[in-house]
């Protein structure tokens, strides 16, 4: 199956010499559709052709990325902002940092057709503060497409004009969160804000804004050059065009940023195809099917086709395609205090329930695994996790909770034997 | 006040301003530019970058504060950031961490008396599939072992 599968991005990974301007416009059509973009179409023709392509954004939500950019409004006086989600921080994803080390090209090309589509001239590119040498990368990318014309005023002989900044982030899980991440871009704590309005109104610089991953933006070329109607094709299951990126951690025997057409995997054959199977031989406990926050599922739950739809009927979530693989070696308690500890240190404070709420979670947990827990202190946990849970500004909250309730519905008696002294740390 | 800051920042900034509809959007990069020439951020040098963007000097706290890469505090010439987030962790960060304790003589946290290594633990950096992976001052290190921990921190000692 992985065989045949048709990709888009990693047969360009790995190779130092494959993110330059020449081996873009030789090997991948560099530059093309924006080409035909600004000479040929109108925005609400790129728009049109993005809502056909049925790509739901990478970034975690899976919002339809054609709808996001409808959503800006067009007679609008103010300067609009299409800014990329390149904070790449829910645990386990790092595979925007392949696009941006590989194939840098290709998302400033989709940012040329993103940003014509909604009328920006001004692009950002939101990096996480850690990717130093993604950012210098994207950075040499940028100007060289300065230097030969695809940015900056008259874009390929057109009358359209586009800049590109990138801003550094500076180590703040929260500035993923669109809101956080615009608090940010403009010089603030990246506290998320209360919505409505919501950036397609008011974004960055109180300027209707679209926020998109880096890989939904990387697809836009491919969406143009295939068009929209093909592109969804690729995509094996209703609502869900084009391929995937996965972000493959944990106990697997070759860990790594694969890509599959869009449902046509189930989460067993990811693991046994690109993951080669479980790290030496052992068994499977439990799997963490898209970054930290997503609720964990166990060994005899991964028949599941991946996708958005299909984890969200068996009450998870795709989120950012990250998958962590657990081995039976492993003890869930502790693994899940290192979760909880990691959203206690993220939780930016603004709302009492995530700000207290993350601590007393974490807190719990510790005195569990320390045995220092009353027999009622699980039930404790689940109920702080259901108070914090839809109680808060952003998702941060649910992010939070989700593993807590997950782990401990599933994992109970492993949570119930440190209780019973049965497991003690050391 | 003299200046904290030299030329080369403000002529950085110079050339960032015309890239932000306003001022208070240079701060991030500003605190990053500062951060390069001082290693950490005094508070003399947060003062300066506020009366640079026409802030006070609280402001600029303020926002820093926020941030776990900008250091408050003085920093080792070698800040090592070893990542114990879920992936890491799966493939053995803890005992990573560990062995740099010991091997450095100090806890997690802590910088050596003489200067030449900060530890500290680090929420995922993002390199989950080549973890487990740290970050040494702006470049990370992957799919580490003690071995090859143990290489480093020695290559590192031996450049001095």
């Amino acid at each position: 199956m992985s065989a045949n599968s048709q990709t888009l991005f990693v047969q360009h990974f790995g190779k130092d010499s494959n993110r330059t301007l020449d081996y873009f416009l030789k090997n991948m059509n560099g530059y093309e559709q924006a080409k035909k973009t600004l000479t040929n179409l109108t925005p609400d023709q790129v728009i049109e052709e993005v809502k056909k392509a049925n790509i739901r954004g990478r970034g975690g939500a899976g919002f339809p990325m054609g709808m996001k950019w409808s959503f800006i409004p067009k007679n609008s006086e103010k300067p609009k902002y299409l800014v990329c989600n390149a904070d790449e921080s829910e645990p386990g994803t790092c595979k925007d940092r392949q696009i941006m080390r590989y194939t840098p090209h290709v998302l400033i090309e989709g940012l040329i057709i993103g940003s014509y589509a909604i009328g920006c001239h001004h692009a950002y590119v939101y990096i996480r503060g850690e990717y130093v040498r993604e950012a210098e990368l994207l950075n040499a990318a940028i100007d060289e497409a300065y230097a030969n014309g695809y940015l900056g005023k008259n874009i390929m002989g057109s009358t359209y004009t586009l800049d590109i900044t990138v801003h550094r982030g500076a180590g703040a899980y929260i500035c993923g969160e669109e809101t956080g991440l615009l608090n940010s871009l403009e010089g603030k704590r990246g506290e998320p804000r209360v919505k409505p309005p919501f950036p397609a109104i008011s974004g960055a610089f109180a300027c209707p804004t679209a926020v998109n991953n880096v890989e939904s933006i990387a697809n836009v070329p491919h969406i143009m050059r295939m068009g929209g109607e093909e592109f969804a094709k690729l995509g094996k299951i209703d609502k869900s065009g084009g391929t995937r990126l996965i972000s493959l951690s944990g106990h697997v025997s070759t860990p790594g940023v694969y890509e599959m057409q869009a449902g046509s995997m189930t989460l067993r054959q990811i693991i046994d195809e690109f993951g080669g199977g479980i790290l030496n031989g052992k068994k499977l406990k439990a799997v963490i099917p898209g970054g930290s926050s997503s609720p964990v599922l166990t060994a005899d739950e991964i028949d599941v086709v991946y996708d958005v739809e299909p984890l969200m009927k068996i009450g998870t979530m795709m989120g950012s395609a990250a998958i962590m693989v657990i081995n039976e070696d492993t003890d869930m308690v502790k693994l899940l205090l290192r979760i909880s500890k990691f959203y206690a240190h993220e939780s930016c404070g603004q709302c009492t329930p995530c700000r207290e709420g993350c601590h007393w979670m974490e807190s719990i947990l510790h005195k569990i695994i320390h045995g220092e827990a009353k027999s009622t202190d699980i039930d404790l946990l689940v109920d702080v996790a259901g108070n914090i849970g839809g109680k808060t500004l952003c998702a941060l909250g649910d992010a939070a909770a989700m593993p807590v309730q997950s782990f401990v519905k599933k994992f109970r008696p492993e949570f119930e034997a440190y209780l019973k002294g049965q497991k003690r740390h050391g | 006040m003299e200046k904290q800051l030299s030329n080369k920042f403000y002529e950085a900034m110079k050339k960032l301003e015309p890239r932000y509809p306003n001022k208070k959007a240079l701060i991030l990069p500003a605190l990053h530019e500062a951060q390069k020439e001082w290693g950490w951020l005094p508070k003399e040098v947060l003062a300066e970058i506020g009366e640079y963007i026409g802030v006070h000097a609280a402001q600029i706290r303020e926002v820093a504060s926020f941030y776990t890469m900008y250091n408050l505090n003085p920093v080792g010439k070698n800040h090592l950031r070893i990542c114990t987030n879920v992936a890491c962790c799966l493939r053995g960060a803890d005992d990573l961490m560990s062995y740099a304790e010991r091997k450095l003589g100090i806890k997690c946290g802590e910088t050596t008396s003489d200067g030449m290594f900060t530890l500290s633990e680090e929420e995922c950096l993002g390199a989950c599939t080549t973890a487990p992976a740290m970050m040494a001052n702006d470049d990370y290190v992957e799919n580490l072992d003690i071995n090859s921990l143990n290489a480093y921190i020695e290559k590192v000692k031996n450049e001095r």
